[in-house]
């Protein structure tokens, strides 16, 4: 008889989802002036959880004004001390509240459960605890004197990563002293719908945070608004690339982080069974929605074929399946559109005659799912090893010395994250002044600190998040317009 | 991995093979065991689980104070865990010292194995000629297993020969008894020694390779048995034979045993899941076994004064 582990499932009955919402807007939840609702769906059963709002031209000028007021009126003649006491509570009331968010997550993400517990939702109150700190110490983060709040900031964050997004963006914010109007994807938008809740518990006065759901058309009407003074976002390089043309010509501040296609660098003489396991969590963490994912695994060639070999046996291992299940290491793609792009780039793969090897998953009737999926044999010419494909899919390549390894990492558009491994301290450090990657790991990957800012080179975008860098993206500072030279702002 | 061309028995040639072993990264293989441990073991899979445990225990007595006495009561205890449930499974084996081990097999019969600790357990400083006396008595009495230390001495000052030299020795000493090599992993610190120490003892010639005495602080943890198992897949993968694993020493309960079996799953795979190729070295872990076993049953705890404290 074999080990096979029963269900674990985690009870969602510690969450309850109201059948519709409304709009966030001067802290009450409103009805869209448009009465246009749309559906969220459950990625793993395809079962509808909620309807949401869409927001129209006339809701996003009702958040941007609300915002306006809390902005001239609370929040940015608050001083720094009672603002910290808001972001305090509010991540304090995460942690209480910890298990809703994680189930809810997981429910309307199709992230394991395992994910949303052990990493977004700690990760995302741990934001907000590291800039409450900040918020009465500004004038000490080494941004010169008297640094001010921008205004009003329009955030638009991605379904890959929802709270945890929301937390990157409002938490540097709101400790900066700005307001904020934003939108969480369309396919994800009930967690940040739970944390308006948050915002109402934790009394933070009406209009500080606006959350507004719906779609692009949304999106765009936030990015044009006059009354915004600046945008954040995270996405795909292609919406990235509009909005800046968009802005072009205002004087709205703009941080963009965008996609990536990342190396992840095995040297001969690194700790192969753990790079086995940085493989693994570079690639097929999240499903592999993941801008600074490990996508181009760039093996050298003496070890090539044996770390192969251990990362296929390490694959069989992985149990794809209901993401509620506590043992559940991947669970399913967030919308049948991703899915669709994911299983386009694979025939492209197939096509350009690399190998393909995938994990002996069981799929599961209901939902959509990727078994993960390794591709051999990849050159740099294959658009597997050049797109973005944010899916459970490995491209393997090999290279023979660190020169081309540098080479072979860097000739990509993109330059948001990189992962060097290797025994060897002095070649991981020249190594990392070669790669041209905002986030370097080494000998790990996929390791987030709200203490470490995190951005992208070339069109991975610009400006940080985290650390004391993510608050440059918020203030009016004596070093702003260096940043803004160097690109870095 | 590299291939064992022909037998390499001197501190050069051991010395160039084991080093060439990829390194360990002491970060990561802990990270890989925390992350192994968040495993949910339920229902029909626990009771699984913890039948398969008690049938891995190695119970164990290594006191001074051992007499003939303790030493009965404990074999009864393996032979029949739960007296008042037919249904559960004997331990794997008895361990007792040496001169103990005539008590123990006529305890046992030739229902469980007898394992004997030797060769100058638990420090191992002593001549080689006393450790194969000590090996050969505990063989001449009964027991039909031997657990041996290394010299982590030898090996810390990388005197590899001789520790390859004593283990081989110690083998020949063993007859057909099976030999469990301890390498005493709290002394030997890093990930990268247990590594090596665990290639050079399967390359001389052990059936186990085993954790720790229980008699320094640092016994059994979940990342140095992830190291160990990953060192008998890899030489089952060279060379088609399969060594056992022995984590030994702050093994209580059933949920440490439960995760120990989930990291031998997911790393050497599921045919290490049996008790002739992993053991628990364990005093008191098989009375928490047997609690979690009457619970799962009857649905409640019985409590303390319901197990037996041989």
């Amino acid at each position: 008889m074999t080990f096979e582990y029963a269900p674990a499932l985690e009870s969602r009955a510690i969450v309850s989802i109201a059948p519709s919402y409304g709009l966030f807007i001067n802290g009450e939840f409103v009805d869209p002036t448009s009465g246009k609702m749309f559906k969220t769906i459950n990625p793993a059963t395809e079962e509808v959880l909620a309807e949401i709002s869409e927001a129209n031209q006339s809701d996003v000028n009702a958040a941007v004004n609300s915002a306006r007021r809390a902005y001239d009126r609370i929040w940015s003649v608050m001083s720094g001390r009672d603002r910290a006491k808001y972001l305090f509570r509010i991540a304090r009331l995460l942690q209480e509240r910890a298990r809703e968010f994680a189930v809810l997550e997981t429910l309307d993400n199709g992230k394991p459960i395992r994910e949303s517990r052990d990493i977004d939702v700690p990760l995302a109150a741990a934001h907000f605890f590291y800039y409450a700190g900040w918020a009465d110490k500004l004038e000490y983060a080494g941004l010169g004197p008297n640094p001010a709040p921008l205004g009003v900031a329009g955030q638009i964050i991605p379904w890959n990563f929802p709270l945890l997004m929301l937390a990157w963006k409002l938490a540097p914010a709101l400790a900066c002293g700005n307001t904020v109007v934003l939108k969480p994807a369309e396919t994800t938008s009930l967690t940040a719908l739970l944390f308006a809740e948050i915002c109402q518990q934790a009394d933070l006065p009406p209009g500080v945070v606006n959350i507004l759901t719906g779609a692009g058309d949304t999106g765009r009407m936030i990015v044009e608004h006059d009354g915004i003074n600046k945008i954040a976002f995270t996405g795909s390089t292609e919406v990235g690339k509009s909005i800046q043309r968009a802005l072009a010509g205002t004087n709205k501040k703009l941080t963009l982080e965008l996609g990536g296609k990342a190396a992840n660098i095995i040297f001969d003489d690194a700790p192969i069974d753990q790079a086995v396991e940085g493989i693994v969590d570079g690639i097929f963490f999240n499903q592999g929605h993941v801008c600074c994912a490990g996508s181009r695994l760039l093996l050298q060639e003496s070890i090539a074929e044996e770390t192969i070999a251990a990362l296929k046996l390490r694959l069989q291992t992985l149990r794809l399946g209901d993401p509620l299940d506590k043992n559940t290491d991947i669970g399913a793609i967030n919308s049948r559109e991703q899915l669709d792009k994911i299983e386009e780039l694979i025939k492209a793969g197939d096509a350009e005659g690399a190998e393909r090897w995938t994990a002996p998953c069981e799929i599961p009737q209901q939902g959509w799912w990727c078994a993960p999926t390794i591709f051999t044999n990849v050159t740099q010419a294959h658009r597997i090893a050049r797109e973005e494909i944010f899916g459970p899919v490995l491209s393997v390549l090999t290279f023979r010395t660190p020169d081309e390894a540098v080479e072979k990492a860097n000739k990509t558009p993109f330059g948001l994250s990189a992962g060097i491994w290797s025994e060897k301290g002095s070649r991981i450090l020249w190594m990392a002044k070669q790669l041209r990657a905002g986030v370097i790991w080494a000998n790990t990957f996929n390791r987030f600190d709200p203490t470490s800012p995190f951005g992208g080179y070339k069109e991975s975008g610009f400006g940080r998040e985290g650390g004391i860098q993510g608050l440059s993206a918020y203030l009016q500072h004596a070093n702003a317009s260096d940043d803004q030279a160097r690109g870095t702002s | 991995m590299q291939t064992v061309a022909e037998p390499l028995t001197t501190t050069g040639a051991l010395r160039e093979f084991l080093h060439a072993l990829p390194g360990v990264d002491e970060v990561g293989a802990t990270d890989r065991a925390a992350a192994l441990s968040t495993r949910s073991i339920k229902n029909e899979a626990k009771a699984w689980a913890i039948d398969l445990a008690i049938r891995m225990v190695d119970l164990t007595t290594l006191e001074g104070m051992d007499t003939p006495g303790k030493v009965r009561a404990m074999c009864a205890k393996a032979l029949r865990p739960d007296p008042t449930d037919p249904t559960v499974p004997s331990v794997a084996a008895v361990c007792v010292y040496g001169d103990m081990a005539a008590i123990a097999r006529a305890s046992v019969g030739s229902a469980l194995h007898v394992a004997a600790v030797a060769t100058a357990f638990p420090s191992g400083r002593a001549s080689l000629e006393v450790k194969l006396h000590d090996v050969r008595d505990a063989v001449a009495a009964g027991a039909d297993e031997i657990d041996m230390v290394i010299d982590r001495g030898a090996f810390l000052a990388g005197n590899y020969g001789l520790v390859n030299e004593q283990i081989v020795a110690v083998k020949a000493a063993c007859g057909t008894a099976h030999l469990k090599v301890i390498l005493e992993t709290g002394e030997l610190r890093t990930l990268d020694n247990v590594r090596r120490a665990s290639w050079l003892a399967m390359m001389a010639g052990a059936d186990f390779i085993k954790t720790s005495t229980g008699k320094v602080p640092v016994a059994a943890t979940p990342p140095v048995t992830i190291v160990m198992l990953q060192a008998v897949r890899d030489y089952y993968a060279l060379t088609g034979t399969r060594i056992g694993v022995k984590p030994a020493g702050g093994i209580r309960t059933s949920k440490d045993a439960i995760k120990y079996l989930v990291l031998i799953k997911e790393t050497a795979g599921e045919a290490w899941l049996t008790p002739d190729l992993f053991r628990f070295g364990a005093s008191t872990l098989l009375n928490d076994l047997l609690l979690q076993r009457q619970r799962m049953a009857t649905g409640h705890y019985s409590g303390p004064d319901y197990v037996t404290i041989d």
